[in-house]
């Protein structure tokens, strides 16, 4: 049914190689199911690598358990397969002992916030400099389709035949909760917004968060298509820029902050301008949490439209500039380490 | 031990000099509210003999709560020191001296007070709300009642005392009798023939910025001092004189202190970051603290938001290249189960150490317990051998930390060290090594040179004639490659789900561990004859009451034998050939037989077990009676 408008990335498609540039892609088969959305992320990071001039060395993907975890064993860098919902710990471990590295966490929707929901928070507070790609398909697409976290309420799965009766996670206002210096959205049927996504998280120094709508077209096929086939994107959709007016729909409605409530407005009605709309502060973390809290079904009468882009940048020190600004003040006071005056300790005495 | 003199009437009047008799050794055994300030009496005069040239072994026994009920039994905090001027390898079955500040500490602890010892009570301490406290109903009196006449009891006012001491200080009540240890210190130190002088050392340190209660303790030490001297609680005072100990120069350590220098000096020998991710739990904090002192030695802590993430950020860091470390106690070893497995399947270096403690589940946090070997050595989903060593004393804490830094750097491997919480807070003198004196530790790490691919491009998994993997960096340029806990191809690494490379992986990495033994020194009886009766086989801390009671059956003409294993995944060579030179052997342990049972598997024999499951260590008196039950059979 989403088939349609397939880009770039596609199963079965060679990736250009062009010969001046680094191939980013390992010589492992890609296993994911034909017509999954990972590959369009996977076909973007590989790009965005390229363009960056990285070394391949300089960079590590780490990631869990669950279907986008595959992901390292695709990339021709550093990576490690962890286990279910630890990669944000292994990734403060190694971040803690090697900062010079580009590191690249890998997760999804079940991984990253449920079975992972602990570390994942503790990852945000601490503000370890990684950059988070989490695979947002609402379903447990490895273990053959049961819900997930992200799944909305009634989704009827294997697991739910009834439907759920369980609320999901906005994930995004869980993370701005947590302290999160980055948070963004994409999807992936839209490779140029995500490219240029991945660039800024790549940018930023602390914990990068971008969820990508991911479709799994097995188990979960369409839970995204309101927002990303043509016919229904822009009326749904809402793609915000820095200093820019919140609009959507082709231009024609903007959403305005009525006190503390964001509010749409009709713009070709002739009783609101764009100059009275909402201008995207991704720098201002009290809008930043009303904007994350835009997450409503927007097909339901009064619904908003989703939001995608980046939402929300904050400067704060990273964990390991914190760590490491430590050792280094220890060492000043304390001098270089002396092995031998450590097993002396404080106290000694002489026998003999 | 000849008896001492019995009890004798409290007076301060005269000056009459008194006489000093020597001892070989004294057990003492401090005990009273957790508020008391016992551990610091303990530990300062433990470090006051251990000075003077004394073996000493302690056992701090405390409450799991931080503050229970006062006055009760349930909080009471007892410090049980062993001195001697000969060797001493236990802090001491039953105690020559008992001080209780209360009833309470009074009724947890005179079973362990020798007939005819001297029992020094705080009098303040058994007024009528203390009794009640204690469990001493309808007005029993142990004091009065005839309960002590067996012993040589001291009665002294140690509240009072010490407020007198300290009138004319601006102290409140409450902080002048805070200051009641002190006076207690003071008293034994002159019991003992020992001078304050280390103990104010000490207070002029702690109270450097607190001129008033440094003042306050210093005078509660002094007057505790010579109120000895003067009163006539004790017409005797007793000297132990040096023990005859190897020359060299001396510190204390506590086993936990031990496993935290020894994981230090390792990763310094192997010239590594040493990254330490960890979540508190008792007994194993103390290993975070330490560790977190010495950020100069390239020491990153990670106090982590749980279990899971503590070990999974160790391994983190071992990928990374430095030498990743956790720690914690059953329950937590627990939730690390899952990870430790990919670390073993990953076959990256990392130390994880379970300062034991008594189980299951919650169990006894405060008490100590050997019944994690099991979990040790198979607790893991899938065949996943990981090795696993043990340390029987706190010096060897260091010695095995080291070792085990050692394996798991050298043969790319997880390793379990296994202490416990008797060991892990008692503490001894150390003769602590010279870091040269330290072997160098080398990673299989990849020279710059060799980086850059072959034809195969570069193979994570292939393996030297030990069967150890190389250490890639991120970083090495030419090197990447991609690890996981999915079964790997041999040699790549790529995912393999073939039938036949799975049996080859599972066979290689269990071979790679087996083959570990090959470093270890030939097997070596702790005592006795290499053949004979009984060869009594222990682990852990059970070390000092078994080489205690096996020399002493010795001395007695007895054949006994004991061997102490500090590998035991995979076990030493020469242990097979070594049990089938005793008609029997005997197992102590303070579980219900784990090593027993392991060792029955491996070598077929029929080792009997000698089992304390308490939450306390065994005395050499109850190993002695295992082995004589034994032999008599």
């Amino acid at each position: 049914m989403s088939n349609k408008e397939h880009m770039e990335g596609t199963p079965g498609q060679a990736l250009p190689t062009g010969s001046s540039k680094v191939d980013f892609s390992s010589d492992q088969e890609v296993r994911w199911c034909p017509g999954c959305g990972d590959y369009s992320i996977l076909k973007q990071m590989q790009t965005l690598l390229e363009q960056s001039g990285r070394k391949k060395e300089e960079v590590v993907f780490i990631s869990g358990i669950g279907c986008s975890s595959r992901f390292p064993y695709y990339m021709d860098t550093y990576g490690l397969h962890g286990i279910h919902g630890r990669a944000p710990a292994i990734v403060s471990g190694l971040r803690s002992v090697r900062p010079e590295l580009s590191v690249w966490m890998i997760t999804g929707d079940g991984d990253a916030l449920s079975i992972g929901g602990n570390h994942i928070i503790h990852l945000l507070r601490r503000n370890v400099d990684v950059n988070v790609l989490l695979f947002n398909n609402e379903i447990y697409g490895l273990t053959k389709g049961q819900y997930s976290p992200t799944s909305p309420e009634g989704a009827v799965t294997r697991s739910t035949p009834m439907g759920s009766t369980d609320h999901p996670f906005n994930p995004m206002a869980l993370f701005k909760g947590a302290d999160g210096t980055f948070l963004a959205r994409s999807m992936d049927r839209d490779p140029k917004h995500m490219r240029e996504v991945l660039a800024r998280a790549d940018a930023h120094r602390g914990t990068s968060m971008v969820e990508i709508y991911q479709n799994c077209n097995v188990f979960n096929d369409g839970a995204f298509e309101v927002f990303t086939e043509k016919a229904t994107k822009a009326a749904n959709t809402l793609f915000v820029e820095h200093g820019r007016p919140l609009v959507f729909a082709g231009g024609t409605k903007g959403i305005k902050l009525d006190g503390f409530t964001p509010t749409i407005v009709d713009l070709t009605d002739g009783k609101h301008a764009v100059d009275d709309l909402w201008v995207h502060d991704e720098r201002d973390g009290f809008k930043a949490s009303l904007l994350v809290r835009i997450f409503h079904d927007p097909r339901v009468e009064g619904g908003m439209p989703r939001p995608f882009g980046v939402f929300y940048v904050h400067d704060r020190p990273t964990h390991e500039e914190k760590l490491h600004a430590q050792v280094q003040r220890v060492k000043q006071t304390k001098g270089a380490a002396d092995l031998d005056a450590l097993l002396k300790g404080e106290h000694t005495w002489m026998i003999g | 031990m000849a008896l001492l003199p019995g009890p004798t009437e409290m007076s301060t009047t005269s000056l009459k000099p008194k006489s000093v008799e020597t001892r070989q050794n004294v057990v003492i055994l401090f005990a009273g509210d957790s508020g008391d300030g016992i551990q610091l009496t303990g530990s300062q005069f433990t470090d006051t003999n251990a000075l003077f040239g004394n073996d000493v072994s302690t056992f701090p026994n405390f409450p799991a709560e931080i503050r229970a009920p006062q006055g009760t039994i349930a909080g009471v905090s007892g410090f049980q020191l062993h001195f001697g001027s000969v060797e001493i390898w236990t802090p001491g079955d039953q105690c020559d001296v008992l001080v209780v500040m209360n009833a309470a500490a009074l009724k947890a602890n005179l079973i362990k007070l020798k007939k005819g010892g001297h029992l020094i009570i705080n009098t303040d301490g058994f007024d009528r709300k203390n009794l009640r406290l204690a469990g001493y109903v309808d007005d029993a009196d142990p004091l009065t009642d005839g309960t002590l006449e067996h012993y040589a009891l001291h009665s002294v006012d140690v509240t009072k005392l010490t407020r007198t001491a300290l009138e004319g200080t601006t102290l409140g009540m409450k902080e002048k009798d805070r200051c009641k240890n002190m006076f207690v210190l003071g008293f034994i130190n002159w019991l003992y023939s020992r001078e304050n002088a280390l103990n104010e050392a000490f207070l002029q340190k702690k109270f450097a910025k607190k001129p008033e209660l440094l003042d306050a303790n210093l005078k509660a030490l002094s007057a505790g001092y010579f109120f000895g001297e003067t009163s006539e609680t004790f017409t005797t005072r007793f000297e132990v004189k040096p023990a005859p100990m190897p020359q060299g120069v001396y510190r204390s350590i506590t086993g936990n202190q031990g496993t935290a220098l020894g994981l230090i000096a390792g990763a310094q020998k192997a010239k590594l970051d040493l990254f330490y991710g960890s979540y508190p739990i008792t007994p194993a904090s103390e290993i975070l603290h330490e560790l977190s002192r010495h950020k100069n030695f390239g020491v990153v802590t990670f106090q982590a938001e749980d279990e899971i993430a503590a070990i999974s950020s160790a391994i983190g860091a071992s990928y990374g290249g430095a030498l990743g470390i956790t720690a914690s106690s059953g329950p937590g070893i627990a939730l690390k189960t899952e990870a430790l497995g990919l670390a073993f399947m990953l076959e990256i270096p990392l130390v994880i150490v379970n300062v034991q403690r008594g189980g299951p589940s919650t169990g006894l946090p405060t008490r100590t317990e050997q019944a994690d070997l099991w979990q040790a050595v198979h607790g893991r989903n899938g065949e996943a051998p990981i090795p696993v060593i043990a340390a029987s004393t706190p010096i060897d804490c260091f010695d095995m930390a080291f070792e085990a830094v050692q394996i798991a750097l050298e043969h790319m491997t997880p390793v379990i060290l296994l202490t416990d919480g008797y060991i892990a807070n008692g503490s001894e003198p150390w003769r602590f090594p010279a870091a040269k004196d330290l072997a160098a530790i080398h990673p299989p790490f990849i020279p710059a040179k060799e980086s850059g691919s072959s034809s195969e491009g570069f193979l994570p998994y292939l393996r030297d004639d030990r069967g150890v993997r190389p250490w890639a960096l991120p970083g090495q340029a030419g090197l990447q490659h991609r690890i996981g806990g999915i079964e790997k191809q041999d040699r790549t690494g790529n995912i393999s789900y073939d039938p036949a490379n799975h049996e080859r992986m599972v066979r290689l990495r269990a071979e790679k561990v087996a083959r570990i033994a090959d470093r270890f020194k030939p097997i070596r009886l702790d005592s006795g004859p290499p053949e004979g009766e009984v060869l009594v086989v222990g682990w852990g801390s059970t070390y000092g009451a078994i080489r205690t009671a096996a020399l002493r059956l010795q001395g007695e003409g007895r054949s006994v034998a004991h061997v102490h294993l500090r590998h035991l995944f995979p076990f030493n060579k020469g242990l097979g050939p070594l049990l089938q030179r005793y008609r029997k052997v005997l197992v102590p342990e303070m579980n219900s037989g784990q090593l027993r049972q392991l060792l029955r598997a491996e070598f077929l024999v029929d080792a009997q077990g000698f089992n304390k499951i308490q939450g306390m260590p065994f005395t050499s008196e109850e190993i002695r009676d295992g082995i004589l039950n034994l032999m008599d059979r």
